[in-house]
């Protein structure tokens, strides 16, 4: 043997192995990940339904009063007008069940990325053992996933939805661990010297304040799942990714450019709608969720119809002029 | 003067113990128990104990009581570890050994459920930084103890209230600590540990982070405050003047060990050690000293004018300033000793004629 090139030499047959326990999982433990896919199923065909079932203008309505609450006005004009874009091109359609899917897999990681980041970062143990997970969920391409998914799980939006589970949940795991690290410690000291337990320091103290940056983690987590469309129409999801693809496989520079452009617009939508969510409140002037957007201009109805001393005490909230004088006094 | 007046106020009360530390080590580090061994038996240093077992020393053999009603100070320089010291009355820090009692109970045995009962109903904190959630509006923030005790929405709203507006914070119930002045925050801050009426409160260096006028405002209506409730509070400073201020009685600290324990006049007039001396030194020893510290004995002379042994230095230079004769120092008709201009003067400059 060639001492100079030893490696010339197959050692460590990883790949034989790979294959080998791929095979066996298939053959034996096939019905295990075909049950893994039924919560998955259900919500996707719920969500899919409802999406693509409702009329187009309405949704478009609907969208356009979820942004207006998050965010305001810009945000609100920012996104009609980028969903107006996918309607007029033509590919409202597709965009619904891109929608559908990013959507499901959002809501499948934070199911499962909440409560791990959670444990990250109450215990540097747990962490250690997660954060590798996460870089090689990370670092790993796609495509060398994609085949076992389809082996284990079968093609269509249900499998789609996992190999996207899978490249978007890192972010979400790490920043609501980061969240969590970085609330002030005396924050958190404060409240146990009076008297919260560990469970209702991190629900009334811990989590709200690291609301911020679950929020940016939830919306890296969307603009990796949305990224992830076009790799997965590989495995025949449907969507705004299957027409890029089609465009590609068939040189239709015109069709592709439609998805893309579609993904694009969707992006922004939802990307502003989520930032606006993860907005600490003390940034929006204090304000209650429900005195703000659409909601805000129906209670404002609602509100200036009832007697001021009544309206006082219902919403246990000191009217804003009062608050003013009490400035000047101070 | 405000200070002696205290005392004598504080020597009235009956002397009962309700927080009372005995032998209380901290040590941090993976080899604390070892450590604390070792130290007790070789009386290492803090940088030996750090060498040998890579441990860091925070309170070593402190021992304290603090009696119902009074204001105890604990003062040191940072690093001194009386903040350590102090989250050890509510177990925020659990001791290496020692013993910890808080109105009659053992809270370095207590267990989760008790100890979280104790924090929220019998001990009120306040913060050097405030601590003050900028989530929560200042009516959420005062009634947190309330809350995660399960006390009812409306119960606790109009005790916050009432704990906000003892503060002179009434108008600003609803609004979020970020629209407040560093002063109003640490009113709000007070206004949280008063709002369960605890017996027991613990005060972290609460004045240390305002400015100094601002500061003097609190600490006078702290000092009202605390006559009209009566609480036992535990003060952490490192400032020897709101110390002597606010103190009944002055624990000093260094390195994590109780150099001394005693009324301001006892720390001013008789440092225990060098570290002491060096820190009352400034101080005006003004209203500390008194005549029978200093008096002199009695040579037959003819004395016209007289005073009593506890009158404080300042009166008797102010007598001086009338008249320079000498003083004779007496207490039911006899003469106990003299003061002349010399001796109250050199006591003014920091040496104890006798």
């Amino acid at each position: 043997m060639d001492i100079w090139n030893i490696f010339d030499t197959e050692w460590v047959p990883v790949g034989t192995w790979i294959d080998q326990v791929l095979n066996w999982l298939v053959s034996d433990y096939r019905f295990v990940f075909q049950a893994i896919k039924v919560p998955f199923d259900i919500v996707l065909s719920a969500l899919e339904d409802g999406l693509t079932g409702v009329p187009d203008l309405l949704m478009l309505v609907i969208i356009t009063l979820i942004a207006w609450q998050a965010g305001g006005r810009r945000v609100a004009t920012v996104a009609t007008l980028s969903m107006l874009s996918i309607g007029l091109m033509g590919a409202w359609e597709e965009s619904m069940t891109t929608l559908s899917i990013v959507l499901t897999c959002v809501f499948f990681c934070a199911l499962a990325g909440l409560p791990l980041g959670i444990a990250s970062a109450r215990s540097d143990r747990v962490w250690n053992w997660v954060r590798p997970a996460l870089d090689l969920m990370q670092t790993i391409p796609s495509f060398v996933y994609l085949v076992p998914v389809v082996m284990l799980f079968s093609i269509g939006n249900v499998s789609g939805v996992i190999v996207t589970f899978i490249y978007a949940l890192p972010p979400l795991v790490r920043l609501t661990n980061l969240g969590i690290r970085q609330v002030r410690p005396d924050m958190v000291e404060a409240a146990r010297a009076f008297g919260a337990t560990k469970q209702q320091t991190l629900w009334k103290i811990e989590l709200p304040l690291a609301m911020p940056t679950i929020m940016a983690g939830v919306n890296q987590t969307i603009m990796m799942a949305l990224s992830m469309v076009v790799v997965a129409s590989m495995i025949s999801v449907t969507g705004l990714g299957q027409m890029v693809l089609r465009g590609i496989g068939r040189l239709d520079m015109g069709l592709a450019s439609v998805g893309g452009l579609g993904i694009v617009f969707l992006a922004i939508m939802i990307d502003r709608i989520s930032q606006s969510l993860g907005q600490p409140s003390r940034e929006r002037g204090h304000k209650r969720w429900y005195r703000t957007g659409p909601v805000g201009v129906v209670t404002g109805l609602f509100v200036s119809r009832a007697s001021p001393a009544t309206s006082y005490k219902n919403t246990a909230d000191t009217p804003p002029d009062s608050k003013k004088t009490g400035k000047t006094q101070a | 003067m405000s200070e002696l007046n205290q005392e004598t106020n504080a020597g009235e009360r009956s002397k009962i113990a309700r927080v009372a530390c005995k032998g209380v080590w901290k040590l941090f580090g993976d080899r604390a128990d070892e450590a604390l061994e070792a130290a007790r038996a070789e009386n290492l240093s803090k940088d030996e104990i750090r060498e040998r077992f890579d441990c860091v020393l925070g309170v070593r053999d402190a021992s304290f009581e603090v009696y119902e009603g009074e204001i105890f100070c604990i003062m040191g320089l940072s690093g001194s570890g009386k903040s350590t010291l102090v989250r050890h009355i509510n177990r925020l820090i659990d001791p290496t050994a020692g013993e910890i009692h808080v109105a009659g109970d053992r809270v370095d045995t207590m267990d989760e459920a008790s100890l979280n009962a104790l924090r929220s109903e019998k001990i009120g904190m306040v913060f050097q930084h405030m601590a003050l959630w900028p989530h929560r509006t200042l009516a959420e923030t005062v009634a947190f103890g309330l809350e995660v005790r399960g006390v009812p929405k409306a119960e606790r709203r109009k005790r916050a209230i009432a704990a906000l507006s003892d503060m002179e914070l009434g108008d600003w119930v609803d609004s979020y600590p970020d629209e407040l002045s560093g002063g109003m925050q640490q009113r709000v801050g007070l206004a949280r540990a008063l709002a369960a009426d605890p017996d027991i409160l613990l005060m972290d260096e609460p004045f240390s982070a305002l400015d100094p006028l601002i500061r003097r405002q609190l600490q006078d209506q702290f000092l009202d405050l605390s006559r009209k409730l009566g609480k036992t509070t535990i003060f952490i400073t490192h400032d020897l003047d709101e110390a002597i201020r606010m103190g009944d009685r002055i624990a000093i600290m260094k390195d994590g060990v109780i150099v001394q324990t005693g009324t301001a006049e006892e720390i001013v007039t008789a440092p225990a050690n060098d570290y002491v001396a060096a820190f009352v030194e400034n101080v005006p020893k003004g209203g500390f000293v008194t005549a029978s510290q200093i008096m002199e004995p009695v040579d037959g002379t003819k004395l016209d004018r007289s005073i009593e042994p506890g009158m404080p230095l300042d009166d008797i230079l102010a007598t001086f300033a009338e008249d320079q004769t000498p003083l004779a120092v007496e207490q039911d008709g006899d003469t106990l000793g003299r003061v002349t201009v010399g001796d109250a003067l050199q006591a003014l400059g920091g040496k104890e004629g006798s």
